[in-house]
This record gives structure tokens, C-alpha cells and sequence, in this order.
């Protein structure tokens, strides 16, 4: 089938079985690797990617179910120069270890901010738990987000006026 | 040749020791920019699979791979006799095939190793090859190994099913226990845990036009790989390069051969085509490295007043189908089976015993994990039954700096276990505790549990522990690292920056650090044993303080000095400071040539001098002469009517020396206690016949961010003198408290399970006063 969707803003086209994983085609059509995979059977989060602004895993989406629709990736949420408030303070406060949950917890925290801009700890628990890590025992992360949320705070202070 | 990762944004300080700083790698992590193995994906590449075996003890009659290799995508199949070399490995004992060819030891033993040019047509041509397997007899229990007449694993072995056996005997040994007025007995066992790294097991390799074969694999030990390697392949070592990126975790489930020789294996027949292998989480399940599976068999005695005197105990770990790391893990066991505690009388007696199950070897607590359960245990029924408060117990016997442990080694280094206690007993939530329990629910218990351990760091006696750092001044005027050790997340590659730093003034967009690649960086040893930051440390502090020495020599040149006295490294540049005339490095960096550029140093980890009678079976690794110590507490609140266990807040004292860095630090500690929760109250393997029951994520239950509460991690900071500024090794330590700690909060509220982990189930059994159940 032809494949036309959008990943980070911009049109892609490709040429795709329909039955592809969507994680192969970010990763090896793409050459996005920030998507990560981690158990290939939606257990452990590590692909979630946004699609139309909603967290979906990619080992379990097909390419068929991308047709038309709006793809964002870790590499779409922000860069080194210029982070997404929850990857800068997922490296500030201690979120990263092994990194490889990462991309996944990100994107999943970062889409649970727009809807729940002020959380408290057991609301970010809650919002994570579908995204397994076995480096940081989680604390540092809920921190992390916590800060996100702050920082989002305060950019939108900053924007409103 | 690459830096690492990009920089965070921020105003610029040199990186310092004992600083909190967020790690070099963490923005390129936090924005996906960061490439692990698995991210290697070269243009026109092979995938390479393997088909296992799928019984537990057979002959192999066949493989027919006919109809595989007529598929189209399939572009070649390799069976035994392709493999050229011994095709043995192991990193002790090399018993484990690159590719079985006469017998099946375990389910997950390797027929035949598929290339094939799409991911499909591997799956398809895996599922097309035939074996011919005449099922042998087979055992699956550890005891029942050892029988006389027990179906053999390896044939021809002198002691049988047994891979190693020792007893470690002090003082008067068992016979002192009879004169002990307390006297405690009691039975444990734990079951395999699965290191469950997010990146499974993977790599790319590539022979090029010159012979040379060139791997990128998420390793922990990329310099023993080329020497497994190159001996089970029969290749010159020094023609085979490593490289290995940052790990997406390992905890030692990557600290060994897994698709490394299968790998080279399949470059050397793929005429020059990159060849990529990803395990798949059930393969990794079967086919990886599990922690060791144990029963420990206690007997303690002590005095009315609660001095420990005496104790013997029986250690049966299952090592699985090969040897791996199972002595190793053995020595480590036996050394740690009495505790943190002085015990002048000790008869401790294990066995790594092969059987059909999976391999075990190398876990975070290699070997500690399961008897601190077993041991924290028997203190705390020891303080039930003579009524002293189990922390006192604790404080009252624990190792002292100077004191002898169970084993006979002095501990001359810092033995910070009576500070970890302290730090509990005065913390306000253990002040709390009785006011918290009592406000218990209805149908619900709460018990707070108590914990005090130790872990060996580094390889012990028996083999070199050392490393070697290279550290440049490049072209650029930048400080580039070469690490020769893994990181595979526990942040020593920043604890590296740190270092270099430190010494060399710099901040850290002045610093970068090239992960491990064996053609670069120098050998180094494993990302291991609580050694690496450690011993790679105090490796670079000589590297940086040569590479200052030289910055300092050239810089008087330029600046026409009469020596070198009077400088002094400041952001960017060597500073003259009575002129207060800058030098920048970049324009430094062109006074040298590159040989000159470069500091080497390297560092060996000290080991224990004394002569000890017993344990001489453990050839590698034992004794220990550093150790790690951590005092743990767990409140816990048990429902009474699902038997579900929920930990409600926890403390963890450590103390690892100084500490380099407080975030990382505090990571360790957390991230560690959430593995050690795991184990303690829902991981557990479940073998049948050797095949893994629980082997997916949805089957093996690891603790989410809703299982694991908030971890108050308190550093207690010992100097260590031998120790890079005065660090030990923190990876390990934490995961040995959890187990013992919630299970004896599970015991304080009534509720004695001996058998880990702790599941509703056992729970419940338990509350209704059944005998427990054994199971492993």
C-alpha cells in the first residue's frame, strides 16, 4: 500500500505492506531509533509515540492504521537545542539512567501534562504506569515530571499576559 | 568518532566532585538522540536468528535446515559444523556451545544460526528447520541433581552434576553451636529473577575486506567478548574490534557471551554484508542469563543478650544447563551467608549444581540477594525469640572497621554498617513506626521490617581487578575520555566527567567520554562487581593528573616560564596566575603531537592478604576486601482478604564511601530497591521441564510506578582511603535489602513466609496458617 502520513509536521510517503509494525517503519524506514522497543507485545511502553496527540504503542499499531493520521516521535517533542520542558527535566532531575524507557515515558508524561497541567505524585504514578523501568525505581521520574509541570506553568504565565 | 551526547543548556561551573550533576548522557537520551546497538541498522544488512532447541536434555539426532535454505530471502543456514574454533564459551569454565551439535543441555540451546535478508523470511525459515532430538532423561532440581544416578548434564565430569562445592569453616565451625544458649533453624528458598533490561540482547557485526570483524553489541564486558570470541571461534582476538555504545540496562544479564560469538559467527559467513541479531523478550527470557535460584538451609546461635556465636548453613544455588558465573556467584554467596556481622564460629556449605534449567549467572547482588533474605531472616526470628529490638540486635553484632568477618578477612577498609543503622534508628519514620502500625485499617496488617547488608566489591582474589584510562587533549582543545568500562546506566561515564573535571578544571562542554570500543579505549574489565567507576576511577585521576602535568610543561614553554609551578587550570585554558595570562587550550593543543596528547594510567583494586584456611575451591573471586553497606526498613501493609502486599514507605541508609555524585547516587539506591521490591513480592521465573513459564512482561510481573513507593535514600558517607576520592562501588547493595526487609515486616505483622516472592497467594496461605508451601 501507499503509507501517507504526517510524523513530527512533515508528509511522508512511502511504499509499505500494510501489516508492517509501525515501530519498524519509524525506526528502519524513518530512521527515527529514538522509538525504542522493548518487548514487541505492549506490555512495556518503550514505543509509545503520539498519534493525532494521543499515546499509542507502535509495536502494536500497523501501517494500515497510520493512513492519514498525525505521527509524533521522542525526536518530534523537542531536540538538544531546544527540549520539551519534560525531556529537559527528565535529564536535569535524575529521569534518565539507562534511557532506553525514555522516548516512551516522555511522550507518555508529556501528552498526560496537556490534560492534567498541575498532577500530584500518585496522578503521575498512575499516568505511568503502563511504561515499565528498571533503572530508577520511578521516583526520579514522577520528580521530573513534577517539574515539567511547573515549568509548563510557568511558560504558559509567561505566554497569557 | 563522535561525543557523546549534546550538551544541556545552562551557565557553565567545572564539573566537580560530590556535586549533584544530571549525567552527560541524559539530554541525549531525554530527546531520543542517543544510539544503542539496537540502533546500528547499516544499509543492505542480514538478520540473524537462532533456532533452540525447545527440549531440555536430548541427543541431536538431525538438523535439517533443506527446506529453510530454499526459501527465498534465506541466505544461508549455519549448523556445528560450521563453527569453526573449539566452539566453547563461558567465561570461567567454557562449556557452552556457539552452536549445539551432539546434545541439548537446556531449552534454549542453539541448532542452527539463520541469515536471512528480512526480518520474515528469518521467522519463517526458523520455523521450517527440522531437528531430530532423542529426548534423555533430564533434571530440573538442584538436589535431586545431586543423587547418585541423577541424569548427568556433562558427561564426564569427576564430581558429577556438581560445578562447584565449598565449605568456609571458622573458629570452631558447627560444633560451637551446641554451646549457644539461642538457637535458631529455619529453611528459605528464592527463585531465578530476570535482570529485565528494557534493550534486549543485540548487536551488528560486519567482517570487512581485511579479515577484520567488527562488532557493535550492548555488552558489559567488550574486552573479555574479543577473547570469548575470538577462543570459540578460533579467530585472533586482537582481529576482532568491539565497540559498545551506551546499554539499555544490563545488571549483569549482559556481562557474558549472548549474541556476540553468534554474531561473528555470521559475519564470518556473510560476505561482507552487516549482520544485526535482536533477542525478542521471550527468547531473552529463555535463552538469557538468570540470577541464581537458591535453597539455604540455617542454623544460628548466640547468647541470652543476643551476641551471635555460631552459625552453619547449606547453600544450593541452580546454576542451570552451563557453568557461566556459577562458581563465581557461589563464592560470593558463601562469603556473604553470614551477614554483615562478626560471627566467630561459621559452617557454611554451598553448591553450584548444574541441571536442565536455564543459565544462571551474573545479577545485581551476584550472589547476596538471596542469602541477605535467608540471613535477615534468621536475625530477625533470633530477636523474636530472645526480645530485643531487631535493629539493636543488628547494631549490637554488625562488623566494625578492623573487626574479622565470618570469613577470617580483617576489614581494613571503611565499615560503615553501624552508621546505616543509626541512620534508620534516627530517622523520624522509624521513630514513627509503632504510632503507624497502629493505626491500621480494618482487614488490613502493617509490620515495618528491617534489613542490614553488605556487598562485595570488585572481582576478589584470584584475578587482576584493573583497569586503564586514556584520557586526551584533542586537536580541538577539548578533554576526551576514553572509557574502557560499559555504561550500561548507571552513570559512570559521568562520573568519569566528574573526574576529569575535577583535575582538569573543566566544565562539561570542555569534556566528553567515548563509550567503550576495544580498538580505542583500553582494556578495562567489565561493568561489574560494584568495581567499575571504582577502578576505572582512580585509573583516570593518574591519567588526568599526567595529562595537567603535560598541559602545565608545554604552557610554560609558550609562556616562557622558567617551570611549571604558578599554573593552574581554569575554564578553557592554563592560567599563569601571577601574570594572570591566559593560555587557551585549543591554542595549547597545537603544541603537542598526538602521541603526546595522551595520558595512560592504570589502577588495580587491592585485595584481601589474609590467609584463610577453607575456600580454597573458589579459585576466582574470593575473598573480598571492600564491601558496600546498606541498612534497609520497609512498612508494609498487608490486605488481609487478597493477601496483596503493598509497600508503603521505605528507608535505605547506604553507605558506598564518599559519594561522587548525589543524584546518580540516589538513583542507584532507588532504582536498586525497586528491583529488590520485584523479588521480593512478584518476580519469579516459573521453570518447567527448563522452559520458562513466565516469559513475557505480561507473565513476569515487574514492579510498575504504582508498586514501588518513594524511596527515602539517606547517604551515609565513609571515607574509603584506597577508593578515587573515596567512593566505592553503590550499584549492587541496594538490592540486596528489599526481599529480607519486607518479609520481615511481613513477619512482624504475623505473617512468616520462607519462600520468596512473596505473592498474595503465599500471603494468604500464610494468614491461614498453613505450612508453607516449597516451591521454587
Amino acid at each position: 500500500m501507499i503509507l501517507r502520513f504526517t510524523v513530527n509536521r512533515k508528509s511522508v510517503e512511502l511504499e509499505t505492506e500494510p501489516d508492517c509494525r509501525v515501530v519498524d517503519i519509524l525506526r528502519e524506514d524513518l530512521g527515527l531509533f529514538g522509538t525504542k522497543e522493548g518487548c514487541g507485545s505492549g506490555e512495556c511502553g518503550a514505543c509509545t509515540v503520539l498519534v493525532d496527540g494521543e499515546p499509542r504503542l507502535s509495536c502494536l499499531m500497523l501501517a494500515a492504521q497510520l493512513q492519514g493520521r498525525e505521527v509524533t516521535t521522542i525526536e518530534g517533542l523537542g531536540t538538544a537545542d531546544s527540549p520539551h520542558p519534560i525531556q529537559s527535566a527528565m535529564a536535569l532531575h535524575g529521569g534518565v539512567q539507562c534511557g532506553f524507557c525514555t522516548p516512551g515515558m516522555a511522550l507518555t508524561a508529556a501528552e498526560f501534562l496537556t490534560r492534567q497541567p498541575a498532577p500530584d505524585r500518585l496522578a503521575i504514578r498512575e499516568a505511568l504506569a503502563g511504561n515499565f523501568c528498571r533503572c530508577t525505581g520511578y521516583q526520579k521520574i514522577v520528580d521530573a515530571v513534577q517539574e515539567a509541570s511547573l515549568v509548563m506553568a510557568g511558560n504558559d504565565r509567561k505566554k497569557k499576559p | 568518532m563522535k561525543p557523546s551526547s549534546p550538551r544541556r543548556a545552562g551557565p557553565k561551573q567545572p564539573l566537580e566532585i560530590g556535586r549533584s550533576v544530571p549525567r552527560i548522557d541524559g539530554l541525549a537520551k531525554a530527546v531520543g538522540a542517543e544510539r544503542y546497538a539496537v540502533d546500528e541498522h547499516p544499509e543492505n544488512l542480514l538478520w540473524a536468528g537462532v533456532k533452540r532447541a525447545g527440549a531440555a536434555h536430548a541427543r541431536i539426532l538431525a538438523v535439517d535446515t533443506a527446506r529453510a535454505e530454499a526459501l527465498p530471502g534465506v541466505f544461508k543456514i549455519l549448523t556445528r559444523k560450521d563453527v569453526p574454533g573449539t566452539n566453547r564459551q563461558g567465561i570461567v569454565h567454557k562449556d557452552q556451545p556457539v552452536l549445539a551439535g551432539s546434545v541439548v543441555r537446556y531449552p534454549g540451546d542453539p541448532l542452527a544460526l539463520v541469515l536471512a535478508e528480512t526480518k520474515d523470511a528469518l521467522a519463517r525459515a526458523l520455523d521450517l528447520i527440522e531437528t531430530r532430538l532423542e529426548p534423555l532423561p533430564a533434571v530440573f532440581d538442584p538436589d535431586q541433581a545431586l543423587k547418585p544416578g541423577a541424569p548427568l548434564v556433562h558427561e564426564g565430569r569427576p564430581k558429577g552434576n556438581l560445578l562447584l562445592g565449598s565449605t568456609i569453616t571458622t573458629g570452631q565451625g558447627r560444633a560451637a553451636l551446641k554451646d549457644c544458649p539461642a538457637r535458631i533453624r529455619a529453611e528459605f528458598s528464592v527463585p531465578a529473577q530476570r535482570h529485565g533490561f528494557l534493550e534486549t540482547e543485540n548487536g551488528v557485526a560486519r567482517q570487512d575486506e581485511s579479515g577484520l570483524i567488527h562488532l557493535t553489541v550492548s555488552t558489559q564486558a567488550p574486552f573479555r567478548d574479543r577473547f570469548e570470541i575470538g577462543h570459540a571461534l578460533g579467530l585472533d582476538p586482537m582481529r576482532i574490534r568491539v565497540v559498545a555504545p551506551f546499554l539499555g540496562g544490563g545488571f549483569g544479564g549482559k556481562d557474558g557471551s549472548t549474541v556476540q560469538c553468534l554474531l561473528a559467527l555470521a559475519a564470518l559467513h556473510a560476505d561482507g554484508q552487516p549482520v544485526k541479531m535482536v533477542w525478542g523478550r521471550e527468547e531473552s527470557f529463555q535463552a538469557g542469563y538468570t540470577r541464581h535460584a537458591a535453597r539455604m538451609r540455617y542454623e544460628l546461635g548466640a547468647g541470652l543478650d543476643g551476641t551471635l556465636m555460631a552459625l552453619s548453613c547449606r547453600l544450593t544455588l541452580d546454576t542451570g544447563a552451563y557453568a557461566h558465573l556459577g562458581g563465581e556467584v557461589l563464592a560470593l554467596a558463601v562469603e556473604h551467608a553470614a551477614g554483615p556481622y562478626r560471627i566467630p564460629n561459621v559452617h557454611i556449605e554451598g553448591r553450584a549444581v548444574y541441571t536442565n534449567n536455564p543459565v544462571a549467572g551474573a545479577m545485581r547482588g551476584f550472589g547476596v540477594a538471596q542469602v541477605a533474605y535467608a540471613m535477615e531472616r534468621m536475625m530477625d526470628l533470633l530477636a523474636a525469640r530472645l526480645e530485643i529490638d531487631p535493629l539493636e540486635l543488628r547494631r549490637n553484632n554488625a562488623l566494625h572497621r578492623g573487626d574479622r568477618n565470618a570469613c577470617g578477612v580483617t576489614l581494613t577498609g571503611s565499615t560503615g554498617m553501624v552508621d546505616c543503622l543509626t541512620a534508620v534508628a534516627d530517622h523520624p519514620l522509624w521513630l514513627s513506626r509503632k504510632q503507624w502500625t497502629a493505626q491500621t485499617p480494618r482487614f488490613k496488617r502493617r509490620g515495618v521490617g528491617l534489613a542490614a547488608v553488605h556487598n562485595a566489591m570488585g572481582y576478589g582474589r584470584g584475578l587482576a581487578d584493573s583497569a586503564i584510562a586514556r584520557v586526551e587533549l584533542t586537536e580541538r582543545g577539548t578533554i576526551r575520555v576514553f572509557s574502557g568500562v560499559t555504561d550500561m546506566g548507571q552513570g559512570n561515564a559521568t562520573a568519569y566527567a566528574q573526574i576529569a573535571g575535577q583535575i582538569l578544571g573543566q566544565d562539561d562542554s570542555m569534556i566528553d567520554v567515548v563509550q567503550p570500543d576495544t580498538f580505542q579505549s583500553l582494556p578495562s574489565g567489565s561493568s561489574a562487581a560494584g568495581r567499575t567507576t571504582y577502578t576505572f576511577g582512580k585509573a583516570l585521576i593518574t591519567a588526568c593528573e599526567t595529562l595537567r602535568a603535560k598541559l602545565f610543561a608545554r604552557a610554560a614553554l609558550m609562556l616562557m616560564l622558567e617551570g611549571p609551578d604558578d599554573l593552574a587550570m581554569v575554564s578553557g585554558a592554563v592560567r599563569h596566575l601571577p601574570t594572570a595570562r591566559d593560555l587557551p587550550l585549543p591554542v595549547l593543543a597545537r603544541m603537542f603531537t598526538e602521541a603526546d596528547r595522551t595520558a595512560i594510567a592504570e589502577a588495580f583494586m587491592p585485595v584481601a592478604k589474609d590467609n584463610l584456611t577453607s575456600g580454597k575451591e573458589f579459585r576466582i573471586g574470593f575473598p573480598h576486601l571492600l564491601f558496600a553497606h546498606a541498612a534497609h526498613a520497609a512498612f508494609v501493609e498487608v490486605d488481609e482478604l487478597t493477601g496483596q502486599v503493598e509497600v508503603e514507605h521505605y528507608l535505605a541508609a547506604t553507605e558506598a564511601g564518599r559519594v561522587i555524585n548525589p543524584q546518580s547516587f540516589d538513583q542507584q539506591v532507588q532504582g536498586a530497591v525497586a528491583q529488590g521490591l520485584g523479588y521480593a513480592l512478584s518476580e519469579d521465573m516459573k521453570f518447567q521441564e527448563g522452559r520458562v513459564r513466565a516469559d513475557s512482561l505480561a507473565t513476569y510481573v515487574m514492579p510498575t510506578s504504582l508498586d514501588v513507593p518513594d524511596i527515602v535514600s539517606l547517604p551515609c558517607q565513609v571515607e574509603e582511603p584506597s577508593g578515587p576520592f573515596g567512593l566505592k562501588g553503590v550499584g549492587e547493595v541496594g538490592m540486596n535489602g528489599p526481599l529480607p526487609a519486607v518479609a520481615n515486616a511481613l513477619a512482624s505483622c504475623g505473617i512468616d513466609v520462607r519462600h520468596a516472592p512473596l505473592t498474595p497467594e503465599r500471603v494468604l496461605e500464610a494468614l491461614a496458617g498453613k505450612k508453607p508451601r516449597r516451591k521454587q
